[in-house]
């Protein structure tokens, strides 16, 4: 009755916004970087991204300020947590909240008009859903076959570690972070630019912590982000499209399952860890943690 | 060239002067941010940090604040105890949520009852469901090993959706023509966390609040258990060998700050928010870990922070009550309160040293 | 005997911070409080036009203000109470949500209007306000109903209250009349602004072949999904005009305006009285925007025909026979619906193939 296809179709473009910043979260916390700022970084990425396509009329250039929007609102928190060594969590609240504000803040001019239309890419899907797709093998073989990745992870793992065989800890976290909120620029812009073509405050409505939910499902993996995507943003789909199809379903139940799933894997993966010794896919040893190098 | 030099114990006069140097920082470059966007500054900051105490309407405002303040204060101090094992609890905003519905199941139970206990056994559920929320991550973490600080945020999400089910559900209110969300506790008497003295904004968990603050005091600065907390904290390893079982501490920390924050729930949903609605969680919980870093993480810290952030909630409204201020830029106001109050408390914890090249 | 006194008391000094606004020829103050922010683009930015409607209306005569992002339970009693405070002797709740807040204060401040939309609880100082959505639905459903090429149109329903269903039924049967092929297919968002949630139901809606989508949440997402797969749509709240000619094809705007400026002008003159007004197409309350030249010209014209035949009061939107969809009989021939059964609807007519979540 329900066409798989046109499922999979919906899926690929509802998931593209938390992909991007649940990618771009995954290298920030390999690099032992907890940021809770994604929902923050994603409206300003919204905003910046929208207002240059307006501007310009061009979408593909909205895009590519949201990523510098992203990146550079991120840097308060690079600020924050590598210079003044404050606590990530609450330094990522507030980078949330100040996003927020500061997105509606300068959004007003742009309420009510319309942006560019995107030209649609290969096969009928937009070119930013093929981009995130490819950013997955793309940032599974830089942590994983790229020395810089090496370097990342092992500044994630143990940053002490890391800094006692000389990497530089803080410049490659930075370095992350910035990572991150293009990303989540790019993410929060899909939205604006693709999705709604309009700008409206608060828009993001929550993505971003959902990205933080699939981070933790992914096992810290780049093909597990992926699946992650697939599965929050599967759920939605489905239940909207079976509603769609006339079936009954229960709304709010089901939508707490992916993130049941989540507490699921990531009590296997530690159980595994903890009793067979056998590592891979726990969280990285040093995620959340400030540095400081006493010498 | 400058250096950074961590300081043996936090410097007690730093400690007093970093906040008031963050607050003027704010005020400075907020002030800023108002004259940019074309407002008064001086009449905005005024607006914002001194009418809410002693403006025209203070007599309602202030113990507005203490309203405002009092489930920060309460969720933050039972934060902070686990903060300073080491043990992150971010999940509080779930606790909150969860201490608020099993709290307000007990008064939907028996309604219309009244009777003199309904109370209390509602605060008592209410403390037993932030706990049993909390346990969750406590458990998962002494068992398994999976990490507290994730599986109590994956567990907010999940209990802001039983609050939405509760709200369509089981506790809708059968007289409520068809709209979502529970009874009105405030209009049943006995199940209902009133204002104690009227005038004074002073309900139960005002009470509770300062009763947490004095308590967890006592425990981290007077208590054996609260020497070993600080003691994880500072050397787990060391703390491991002087006999402190740190699955015990996951256990007593995770347990103690989800029953204040269920606590902080039932009081809302029993006084101020009045229903379980799909919007219970309005962000409290997050909020106070802001609060219990900003205080900190010492109880009085805790007070005097959550303090603060109500003013400024109160004060944020008032301007754009007076000024017509939009609300975002109070939203970005108050953020900047927090970074400069996060950054600046680098000063407490190092020195600032010029390097000297050698 | 104490407590009464310190009551006595505190409600005296309430009413001495009121008493300076009190004076003749000052400017009549009236207050606004909306659940989020006026940037919304649907239903606070409607409320927001027409308390801008007020001002340019009565000129100095008035003087509005008003507080956005205000969330549903505490704070919205607080926000209230400071409007009061400030010397506000009407003040407009703009949400389901402010209800019980706005009870709560409206008693602590008898000399003080209170105006609530969309509500059910009524005082002497408390009039409820709402606008009849479902005669507007009954125009664009005609319009979906000779539209749609599929004969499937959809229904994005943001929560299943009576005033959504009204909605989705009204424009059922407007759309079955003229197309008695037509099916409706309804998904319920849970919310009433998400946009990425919206345009995920809408290409849903999309994929089981829907050609037209009607939406009663405020965001332009679906519209966007729909331009994308060659449907159409309807603005909502608000005219969403940049989506025109096409996928926006008409709109359903909710225009408070004549109704804020007859109420303030009753304030003005003493004539204010408590009420329930539910006011609708003819009395320019609920507005079918600009029908655009995508639909065919004897279309529009039938449409604006049915319009202008509701807003004269010769024909009501629920007129039987009509049957609830498990086939009892709700309107007999000719029957017209009541008010009250309207109000708590929770039923779809027969035809809808789907069910209400319970």
């Amino acid at each position: 009755m329900i066409d798989p296809l046109s499922v999979f179709l919906l899926l690929l473009s509802a998931s593209t916004p938390i992909l991007f910043a649940a990618l771009g979260e995954l290298v920030a916390e390999r690099a032992g970087v907890l940021n809770l700022g994604v929902e923050g970084m994603m409206i300003t990425g919204a905003l910046a991204g929208f207002a240059a396509a307006y501007a310009s009329g061009n979408p593909f250039l909205g895009f590519a300020a949201a990523a510098l929007a992203g990146a550079l609102i991120s840097f308060l928190f690079v600020v924050l947590t590598q210079v003044f060594l404050a606590n990530q969590v609450a330094s990522g609240l507030a980078l949330t909240l100040f996003g927020l504000g500061l997105a509606a803040m300068f959004g007003k001019p742009f309420e009510g008009v319309k942006a560019p239309p995107m030209p649609a890419g290969p096969l009928d899907i937009n070119w930013i859903v093929w981009l995130g797709l490819a950013m997955v093998p793309a940032v599974w073989w830089f942590l994983n076959r790229s020395r810089p990745g090496l370097i990342l992870r092992g500044v994630g793992e143990n940053h002490d570690a890391a800094h006692a065989l000389g990497y530089g800890v803080r410049a490659t976290r930075m370095a992350a972070i910035a990572f991150g909120g293009a990303m989540a620029g790019v993410g929060g812009a899909f939205i604006s630019i693709a999705t709604v073509l309009q700008w409206t405050e608060g828009m993001t409505a929550g993505a971003g912590w959902i990205a933080l939910a699939i981070v933790v499902f992914s096992r810290w993996t780049a093909p597990g982000v992926l699946a992650g995507a697939w599965l929050f943003g599967g759920v939605t789909v489905l239940q909207l499209r079976l509603q769609a199809a006339g079936v009954q379903v229960p709304v709010q139940l089901l939508s707490m399952a992916p993130y049941l799933a989540t507490i699921l894997v990531l009590v296997l993966i530690s159980a595994r860890q903890k009793f067979s010794r056998r590592g891979g896919g726990a969280a990285p040893g040093s995620l959340g943690l400030n540095f400081h190098a006493l010498r | 060239m400058i250096r950074l030099v961590p300081r043996q114990s936090a410097s007690n006069g730093w400690q007093v002067a970093t906040p008031l140097l963050a607050v003027l920082a704010t005020m400075v470059m907020g002030g800023l941010l108002f004259a940019i966007m074309g407002y008064d500054p001086v009449a905005a900051i005024r607006t914002i940090f001194w009418d809410p105490l002693f403006g025209p309407a203070a007599s309602y405002s202030r113990p507005q604040l203490l309203v405002k303040a009092a489930p920060l204060i309460l969720i933050a101090s039972g934060l902070a105890v686990g903060f300073r094992a080491g043990i992150w609890n971010i999940g509080a905003e779930g606790q909150y949520i969860i201490g608020g519905i099993t709290g307000a199941a007990v008064a939907l139970a028996v309604y219309p009852l009244e009777a003199w206990w309904l109370f209390p056994a509602m605060v008592a559920a209410g403390l037993a469901g932030g706990w049993a929320w909390g346990m969750i991550p406590a458990l998962l973490r002494n068992w398994f090993g999976a990490s507290e600080i994730l599986v109590s945020l994956m567990l907010v999400y999940v209990a802001q959706r039983v609050a939405a089910w509760m709200a369509f559900g089981p506790m809708r209110n059968p007289e409520g023509m068809g709209f979502p969300g529970s009874r009105n506790l405030q209009q049943y008497p006995s199940a209902a966390n009133p204002e104690l003295i009227a005038g004074t904004g002073a309900h139960w968990g005002v009470v509770a609040a300062a009763l947490a603050v004095l308590a967890t005091w006592f425990l981290m600065s007077r208590h054996i258990r609260g020497f070993h907390i600080r003691a994880a904290g500072i050397a787990p390893r060391a703390a491991r060998f002087a006999g402190v079982r740190p699955q015990t501490l996951v256990a007593f920390c995770l347990g103690l700050s989800g029953a204040l924050a269920g606590a902080a729930g039932l009081f809302e949903v029993a006084g101020p928010a009045g229903q379980i609605t799909d919007k219970l969680g309005v962000g409290y919980g997050f909020t106070a870990i802001i609060v219990a870093f900003l205080g900190r993480l010492h109880p009085v810290g805790i007070l005097l922070a959550g303090l603060l952030l109500a003013l400024t909630y109160i004060g944020g409204e008032l301007a754009q009550l007076t000024m017509q201020l939009p609300a975002a830029t109070v939203q970005v106001f108050q953020g900047m309160l927090l970074f400069f109050l996060l950054g600046f408390d680098l000063l407490t914890r190092f020195q600032i040293r010029r390097r000297v090249s050698a | 005997m104490q407590r009464r006194t310190l009551l006595a008391t505190a409600s005296a000094a309430i009413m001495a911070l009121a008493a300076p606004a009190m004076a003749q020829d000052e400017p009549l103050k009236v207050g606004f409080i909306y659940v989020g922010p006026v940037g919304d683009g649907g239903w606070t930015y409607q409320h927001d036009l027409a308390r801008q409607a007020v001002e340019e209306e009565f000129g100095d005569r008035v003087e509005t203000t008003f507080i956005e992002s205000v969330p549903e339970g505490a704070d919205a009693e607080r926000a209230l109470t400071q409007l009061a405070l400030a010397g506000n002797k009407l003040i407009f709740a703009t949400s389901f949500g402010f209800m019980d807040p706005v009870m709560n204060v409206a008693a602590k401040f008898p000399d003080v209007k209170f105006e609530h939309a969309t509500g059910y609880k009524t005082a002497e100082n408390v009039a409820t306000y709402d606008a009849r959505f479902y005669e507007g639905r009954a125009v664009i459903g005609t319009i979906a109903g000779r539209m749609t090429e599929s004969n499937k149109i959809g229904y994005i329903g943001s929560f299943p209250i009576p005033e959504v269903i009204q909605g989705i039924n009204s424009s059922f049967i407007h759309a079955r009349k003229v197309n008695p092929d037509v099916e409706m297919r309804v998904v319920w968002a849970y919310s009433w602004f998400d946009p990425a949630k919206e345009a995920e139901a809408a290409s849903a809606l999309l994929a089981e072949g829907v050609d037209v989508i009607l939406q009663h949440t405020d965001s332009t997402a679906p519209l966007a999904k729909a331009q994308e797969a060659g449907a159409i749509g309807f603005g909502q709240a608000s005219d969403m005009a940049a989506f025109k000619p096409s996928p926006r094809v008409a709109s359903i705007i909710d225009e408070w305006s004549p109704y804020y400026i007859k109420r303030v002008g009753e304030v003005l003159d003493g004539t204010w009285e408590s009420g329930s007004s539910w006011a609708g197409i003819g009395d320019g309350e609920v507005v079918i925007g600009e029908i655009t030249d995508a639909v065919p010209a004897e279309v529009k014209a039938e449409a604006e025909a049915l319009r202008d035949k509701i807003g004269s009061g010769e024909y009501h939107p629920f007129t039987g026979p009509l049957n609830k969809a498990d086939g009892t009989e709700w309107l007999a021939e000719g029957e017209v619906a009541s008010d009250q059964d309207l109000q708590s609807m929770n039923f779809f007519v027969e035809g809808i193939d789907a069910q209400i979540p319970q």
